[in-house]
């Protein structure tokens, strides 16, 4: 069967029921047709859907299909709610689809050389499968409950793969954090959906888009006396959910610990897709969110927060897992501020290329990891350049596109958030402008700090290991090439249709209001990719990220002891970023042992004293009590009993004869 | 001629005086049982001052039961009291307390 001639509602629910068909047959059969089947029929399933996104692309953007949306059923009545699983097709979730099926085609390669000799083979691919399932789910759905599905469905996987490993303390300890970090976020998400309900009365993206302008000046009033814009509140809860999955501070607390999960999923779900479920929600919701101005300067100070001081993090971290995480944070914290700044097809862009580069990063982190026999340590490592040529040049041009050097992927994406935030008259966009700013320097200091500490200076490799690191097999290298590639040539690709173009690639998928569109007044000077990079040479911005490079240069490859040296001089500042400015500890002892201690005052106090005290025990006291001096009337003297029975015989004739 | 009235009286101040031996007395279980006849004596002479005075003999006849059956309960009660005295060596109704809670 020719799968081009499929109809795109045929094709839709192929692409997502492939990859929940993949999770089932390698969850219950996997240990029936053993490791290799698997993984075959995995990868086939997700190579099917990849050329179906491939053929949705082709068909929303190159065809110009209006969008779509099919229901599949009715999932449930509720008085006058009816919820349907439906699916929105529209450019938009058409990129975000290929995107999507196509990381995880990559990494679904690389797993076969990663977890070749792991007990747990089928499982973790029925994992990813179900993953990708969620994933498209989240993407296609086309009303916040089937988006909330596909939202909770990814995280209940990456709790699933984080604690791949139960085994290790550490991989239950961090899958435990991103859970709750994941319910306080996705707490906020829901009161916000249960406040579309009530305000707009339907769930289904549409009827609630339309309805906005209309609401756009009913406000919520406080017990108290406080107000607040409806849309704004929506917006807000929306973006506390949005915080939790896209790792925004204060809930980013998760994404580090997440790295104790296998290195694929870490690329996959903790790098490429799942954290950008949030900014794509946000996309996917700018029509409401344009209307809340006051929500759109809150995302672009917390996007600009953990855009910079999330990056600072990753300087003072060994482990190459973990820088690669803070990164990750710090570039999602780029992708909220040009939420923040209404630039949301640059938000999508940097969505798409970090994707690559980010995904590349950590696929090529992991051969390393792998070539040293699962050593994480970058103080363990050192001059690999030259046993692992493939995996260092991947890395190196991970690296480039990472920290914004034209021509790279990255460099197209930032610049242009960078350049966004800078025209921004948003309230914050000052602050933001520094912080995007400064966080191309870190980027590049904690990038390249990361490629020397591994790939050059002098080898700290374990002797035992020393003659034995090789090249990774060609499962691996293969991805990372196919990335590697994309990484190079996206950027300069995707810039001119998703931004400068009229209309633009994403089309009525985002909607801005027109004077907030600060793409479109950066549009009045561009004049082509190649002018851009050749323009960034006079920017800041371009001269930041040198300075970061040779920064890392010289205090980690050429003279280490400067860094001994300041570590010493600035011990209170390197204390605090060592202790990631305390959020642990203030999770720890505010949160987790105020819960704990909470709960011990309402055992002592509620339980023991009130419900056991009081109620249990005191009952059958009270009775106890009663009965001791009930028993005094009880003499056991037959004259008492007389007395008595004459008193009560008299009393009675009295009531009586009277 | 004595009157109704007082024939009540009479068989009233019977009935206190038994009550009374029932609850004033603590040492004799003996007097208790004497209390006891007192109380039915004093219920008999209400009978028979009725039956006299309706002229109904019925009452009369129910004396003859009471009198019977109070006959059977002072012998059933002094055999108790016989056994009571071989078990506890005592008859005193202050030490008769099992009853108490």
């Amino acid at each position: 069967m020719n799968m081009f001639s499929l109809d795109l509602t045929t094709s839709i629910y192929v692409m997502i029921l492939l990859p929940l068909l993949g999770a089932i047959v390698a969850g219950i059969l996997g240990k029936v047709i053993g490791r290799t089947a698997t993984h075959r029929l995995v990868i086939a399933f997700i190579a099917l859907s990849f050329l179906l996104s491939c053929k949705l692309v082709y068909e929303m953007i190159f065809q110009n299909h209006p969008r779509l949306v099919t229901t599949a059923y009715t999932w449930a009545h509720a008085g006058l709610v009816q919820i349907d699983v439906s699916f929105l097709l529209d450019k938009l979730s058409a990129v975000m689809c290929c995107v999507v099926t196509f990381v995880s085609l990559m990494v679904y390669i690389y797993t076969i050389g990663y977890m070749a000799d792991d007990p747990g083979y089928q499982r973790f691919f029925s994992y990813i499968s179900l993953f990708t399932f969620s994933m498209l789910v989240l993407v296609l759905a086309d009303n916040f409950l089937l988006l909330f599905f596909g939202w909770e469905g990814v995280g209940l996987v990456s709790y699933l793969l984080i604690g791949f490993w139960f085994k290790r303390e550490p991989a239950t300890f961090g899958s435990l954090k991103a859970f709750l970090a994941n319910r306080v976020g996705d707490f906020g998400f829901l009161l916000g959906i249960a406040l579309v309900l009530t305000d707009f009365g339907t769930l289904q993206y549409q009827e609630v888009f339309s309805q906005v302008p209309k609401l756009a000046h009913s406000i919520w009033i406080f017990p108290g006396g406080m107000t607040i814009s409806a849309i704004t509140l929506i917006c807000l809860l929306l973006f506390v959910g949005a915080m939790g999955k896209s790792a925004q501070v204060p809930l980013h607390v998760w994404l580090p610990e997440s790295m104790e999960g296998p290195t694929p999923i870490s690329a996959l779900i903790h790098a490429a897709t799942m954290v950008t479920a949030g900014i794509y929600m946000v996309t996917r919701m700018s029509p409401l969110f344009e209307y809340s101005p006051a929500a759109l300067s809150v995302i672009l100070v917390i996007g600009a927060t953990t855009c910079f001081f999330m990056g600072l993090l990753a300087v003072f971290q060994f482990d190459i897992k973990r820088v690669i995480a803070y990164s990750t944070l710090s570039q999602l914290g780029y992708m909220a501020v040009a939420l923040g700044v209404s630039a949301y097809d640059a938000a999508i862009f940097h969505l798409v290329t970090h994707a690559f580069f980010k995904a590349l990063l950590f696929l090529a982190a992991g051969s390393v990891i792998i070539a040293l026999h699962h050593e994480q340590d970058m103080r363990k490592m050192g001059g690999l350049a030259r046993y692992l040529p493939v995996t260092y040049l991947t890395f190196l041009i991970g690296s480039f596109a990472l920290a914004a050097i034209p021509p790279f992927a990255g460099f197209y994406s930032k610049d242009v958030i960078i350049e966004a935030t800078r025209l921004s008259t948003v309230p914050g966009a000052s602050y933001a402008y520094c912080c995007v700013q400064a966080g191309a320097f870190v980027t590049a200091l904690y990038t390249f700090r990361a490629l020397f500490l591994t790939f050059h200076t002098r080898s700290r490799v374990d002797a035992a290991l020393a003659g034995k690191v090789h090249e990774s097999p060609w499962v691996v290298l293969l991805p990372l090439l196919a990335l590697a590639v994309l990484s190079v040539v996206a950027g300069a690709i995707l810039i001119d249709p998703l931004l400068f173009s009229h209309p633009r690639l994403l089309g009525d998928s985002v909607f801005i209001i027109p004077a907030h569109d600060m793409v479109a007044q950066l549009g009045f000077h561009y004049h082509g990719t190649l002018d851009m990079a050749r323009e960034a040479l006079t920017g800041l911005t371009f001269w930041m990220v040198i300075a970061g490079i040779i920064t890392a240069w010289l205090f980690n490859a050429r003279f280490p002891q400067w860094a001994e040296m300041l570590k010493k001089k600035l011990s209170w500042a390197y204390a605090v970023m060592i202790n990631k400015y305390g959020f642990d500890a203030f999770n720890q002892v505010v949160l987790v042992e105020g819960t704990r201690e909470t709960g011990n005052l309402l055992y002592t106090i509620s339980d023991v004293k009130v419900i056991d005290g009081m109620c249990v025990n005191g009952s059958g006291e009270a009775v106890r009590s009663f009965a001791r001096f009930a028993r005094r009337m009880q003499t056991g003297y037959l004259y008492h009993y007389t007395l008595v029975m004459v008193l009560g015989l008299m009393a009675f004739l009295i009531w009586y004869v009277r | 001629m004595i009157s109704l009235n007082e024939l009540l009286i009479l068989a009233a101040i019977l009935f206190g005086l038994g009550v009374a031996g029932i609850i004033i007395n603590r040492k004799n279980i003996i007097i208790l049982l004497m209390s006891l006849e007192l109380l039915l004596l004093a219920v008999n002479t209400n009978f028979i001052a009725f039956s006299y005075f309706l002229k109904n003999e019925i009452g009369q006849i129910f004396v003859f039961f009471v009198l019977t059956v109070a006959a059977a309960e002072a012998a059933i009660g002094l055999a108790i009291m016989m056994v009571m005295y071989r078990r506890q060596g005592s008859i005193e109704i202050e030490k008769l307390d099992t009853l108490k809670g």
